[in-house]
């Protein structure tokens, strides 16, 4: 195997072949100003030209073992044991002086959020070219040239000017591969991807990783490859390995793993997407729950969001909103909780109209609408006890006091599968993820609500702790015969959870009806676009799309 | 570009009308000073028929809304009258000061701006280090006391027992500009360790904020120096609170200094705001004022605008 840095190393005469070598590595965090362990002796091997996935859910150390390929850690963190060999360099002794010279030049990373990771000070090309100009690689005329050459091998638009431009004057989608063209200015040996698509909308995400897949092959560039999302690793990588708690749990190339997985996790993930609901809540019948007529919204005076949509709920039924981020999706929720008022069209409550601002609602219509959001952080009240939370709509709405309010209290959480005596008294911040989320579910129910607007609720979730949300989101359907308004980009959650589908696209809908028919040939030109982005197990998957996308162009 | 002019005539009429309004309240303020000129100059002794004509001819037997408006008409049309004490003209007046405190300002501003931010970086740099707590003590402890101690302490050190510099900064218009410098150096070092902490600790604070960023990690990351990292990838980011906090000090280094002028006898405009008020040299005290605002509404302006040119975000809209 060759690449145009070989023979630099000090490795010859050795395996030349292997690049980066972890032996036992243990990594500490530091929490309440103590050290804990995190990552707990992991061994890795990457060849040249190789790519490792990592993947496990967050606190599995993916990102740290990534971070320590590069000899670095993060604030709070501390490398506390073990061997980091890199192309025959020993990380572990090496001075921080020298780390700082193979950083960006041997080794570079790919940070998941390109948006926040580009300083929005400076312009890309400045931003690109600063690696190579700093570490003396090659002047910047030189390293100007080539970005432009990096540019259009990621099929950036306009590859000549697009560096003029500051971070925020470029999508998501384009900062990504900018962000991986800048990993690319000195050609280094080795690339950590971290999680470089997650921020992204499916059909972004299938160009995106298309780019990566590209270039890393053509510069038999190795790469690390950290995700959550096996579909997406399936993709990329050609050895896999699983983690949990800092811990390795399975081994193997991409194929053998996926094939035939040994582990009860890795089933567990390979497993994840086979949620499905088997009941349909009340055919069409009556009038619908909530009807949306020909609404049309927008910010300020400027940008109009939505246009002229019109969507029905029925009793009992689930409908999900689906389209990427900038389609209005959440703006439906914000028109229909009259949080932005509609400039046209009506929301209509069981035949009658609602009043378009929320001001003019009364208690009653308040109620029977409630909503969950996408970040159960932010969503609660971090100085508030469970008890709190839960209990001011029971006061608010019902006028509940004291023992009457508390065995309810005790009643929700039961509901939601937390142990009442062990949680009530709780603050968010003693909770998980996939708890404060419960938590928020049980808010939105403690109002006796006929309808839930879920916005995302399981877009930052870990796929197991969401998949038991959805589950959970069903048998309270079941139960108490509520309906959701299901705003996600997630196509898989659709599939699982939906009775209904609303396809979204720039403000409109293209599509919408049962989940059969909108799921099931033929579909809306974007429809098929959005379906046929969303990454499977299968290796080949990624070729083979793009393989027929392009067939399909000429 | 064309956004930033609307936004600089915007705020600029907008800073008129504050200016209307300020004047009316320095105008209202004034007029619930008890005594007038005619008493505080004739004197406990004087009979009330001399009293009332030394108002008639001061003009101030008028009511007071014709007082106001001629203040404020002669103030439109660039004339702000005669100091009632001395009967100059009060252009002519505060010319001179003005340029005193001015130059004060200016002195004190160009040491102890650079010196914050200089300062503030280092201490984000190292922080928690001997070095970080050294500079927070220092600057801490200096911004605790009032403003006349330091200055006697200076005094007592540097002036009494080393006899470095002069004790009173005794300035007038043909000194030369070194000399003039020299005799400035102590009220401005007293200025300075009284604003140094609160820029210092911004620009620290502001800098800390920002090394959590994961762009200045994805700068430690691409293996810069750590000197690059803050001064190309911090600092620029950081620049809006620094300038907004810079602005405020400047802002009191213009109009809050009277005290300091007062004790090392500067012919500035704080000194002249004091003996006029003692005087009841309404006019003088009233003009006074509202150059004061003038200077607080123009460098808040003036940190809008570096809001904005320091902001890609808002210089250059997608």
């Amino acid at each position: 195997m060759t690449t145009d840095s070989s023979g630099n190393g000090p490795g010859n005469g050795k395996d030349n072949d292997i690049l980066l070598t972890m032996r036992g590595l243990r990594i500490e965090g530091q929490a309440d100003e103590e050290w804990q362990e995190i990552v707990h002796g992991i061994d890795l091997d990457l060849r040249r030209g190789e790519v490792l996935g990592l993947i496990g859910e967050s606190g599995a150390g993916k990102s740290t073992i990534g971070l320590a390929a590069m000899g670095y850690a993060r604030p709070g963190c501390r490398i506390s044991g073990g061997e980091i060999l890199f192309n025959g360099i020993d990380l572990m002794a090496a001075s921080e002086e020298e780390k700082r010279q193979l950083r960006g030049v041997r080794i570079s990373y790919v940070a998941q959020s390109a948006a926040a990771s580009f300083n929005p000070a400076h312009k890309l090309i400045d931003q690109f070219s600063e690696t190579p100009v700093q570490h003396g690689v090659k002047p910047r005329s030189e390293a100007e040239s080539d970005a432009k050459v990096l540019f259009r091998k990621l099929q950036l638009p306009y590859p000549d000017t697009i560096g003029n431009r500051y971070p925020h004057q470029v999508s998501g989608g384009q900062l990504q591969r900018a962000m991986t063209a800048m990993a690319m200015a000195c050609h280094p040996d080795l690339i950590v991807f971290d999680e470089p698509t997650t921020a992204l909308d499916v059909t972004t995400q299938i160009e995106v990783l298309a780019a990566i897949k590209d270039v890393v092959r053509e510069f038999n560039t190795a790469a690390i490859y950290i995700t959550h999302d096996l579909a997406v690793v399936a993709q990329m990588a050609d050895r896999i390995m699983v983690l949990r708690w800092g811990d390795l749990i399975e081994e193997g190339t991409a194929r053998d793993l996926l094939a035939n997985p040994q582990d009860p996790y890795t089933r567990d993930l390979l497993a994840v997407r086979t949620f499905a609901k088997d009941h349909n809540g009340d055919e069409k019948a009556k009038t619908p729950l909530l009807a949306v007529e020909g609404v049309t919204a927008s910010y300020g005076n400027s940008v109009r969001v939505l246009h002229d949509v019109s969507v029905s709920i029925h009793h009992s039924r689930t409908v999900a909103v689906v389209g990427e981020s900038g389609s209005g999706k959440s703006t439906l929720a914000r028109a229909i909780t009259g949080l932005l008022p509609p400039e046209a069209g009506r929301v209509l409550y069981e035949g009658e109209p609602l009043p378009n601002a929320l001001e003019g609602r009364d208690k009653e219509q308040l109620r029977r609408i409630q909503m969950i959001y996408q970040m159960p952080d932010t969503a609660l009240n971090p100085r508030q006890r469970i008890r709190e939370i839960i209990g001011r709509p029971l006061s608010f709405y019902f006028g509940l006091t004291g023992a009457e309010k508390e065995n309810r209290i005790k009643e929700l959480l039961t509901k939601i599968e937390l142990d009442p005596d062990d949680f009530i008294d709780r603050f968010p911040g003693e909770l998980s993820g996939g708890q404060k989320q419960r938590i928020c579910i049980a808010r939105a129910l403690a109002a006796e609500p006929d309808l839930i607007i879920c916005d995302e609720v399981t877009s930052a979730l870990d796929q197991l702790v969401a998949e038991e949300i959805l589950k959970l989101l069903q048998s309270l359907q079941d139960d108490v015969g509520v309906s959701y308004l299901f705003i996600t980009h997630d196509l898989a959650t659709v599939r699982a959870i939906a009775d209904e589908i609303i396809v979204m696209l720039q403000g409109k809908v293209v599509e919408q009806g049962p989940k059969d028919e909108v799921l099931h040939p033929p579909h809306h030109e974007y429809t098929e676009l959005l379906l046929s982005s969303v990454p499977e197990m299968d290796p080949d998957w990624l070729d083979g799309v793009l393989e027929k996308r392009r067939a399909a162009n000429q | 570009m064309a956004q930033l002019l609307t936004m600089v005539v915007q705020r600029l009429a907008l800073g008129l009308l504050t200016l209307f309004v300020v004047s009316l309240i320095i105008f209202l303020g004034v007029e619930l000073l008890p005594g007038d000129l005619a008493e505080a100059i004739l004197g406990q002794a004087a009979t009330p028929d001399t009293v009332a004509a030394f108002r008639k001819e001061l003009k101030l037997d008028l009511p007071p809304h014709e007082r106001y408006f001629d203040w404020l008409f002669g103030i439109l049309q660039g004339d702000l009258g005669r100091s009632l004490a001395n009967k100059r003209e009060i252009s002519e007046l505060m010319g001179a000061r003005l340029g005193n405190t001015l130059f004060l300002a200016a002195l004190a501003a160009v040491i102890a701006v650079p010196l914050a931010v200089f300062l503030g970086i280092l201490a984000a740099l190292y922080r928690n280090s001997i070095f970080d707590r050294a500079i927070n003590i220092v600057t801490l402890t200096s911004i605790s006391f009032p403003e006349f101690f330091i200055a006697y302490i200076l005094i007592l050190f540097l002036a009494v027992n080393a006899g470095w510099f002069p004790s009173i900064a005794n300035v007038s218009g043909e000194l030369p500009f070194w000399e003039r410098v020299y005799r400035c150096i102590l009220p401005a070092l007293t200025l300075t360790l009284v604003c140094v902490a609160h820029m210092m600790r911004m620009t620290r604070a502001a800098i800390i904020n920002l090394l959590a960023s994961p762009y200045i990690e994805m700068a430690n990351l691409k293996g810069l120096k750590r000197a690059r990292i803050i001064m190309r990838h911090a600092l620029p980011n950081a620049l809006a609170p620094i300038i907004n906090v810079v602005v405020i000090n400047l802002a009191y280094l213009v109009v809050g200094v009277v005290i300091v002028e007062v004790v090392f006898v500067y012919p500035g405009m704080g000194q002249l705001l004091v003996d006029s008020v003692s005087k009841r040299d309404i006019p003088v005290v009233q003009s006074s004022s509202l150059f004061f605002a003038v200077a607080y509404i123009l460098l808040n302006l003036f940190a809008d605008l570096m809001a904005i040119v320091t902001n890609p975000r808002l210089l250059h809209p997608r």
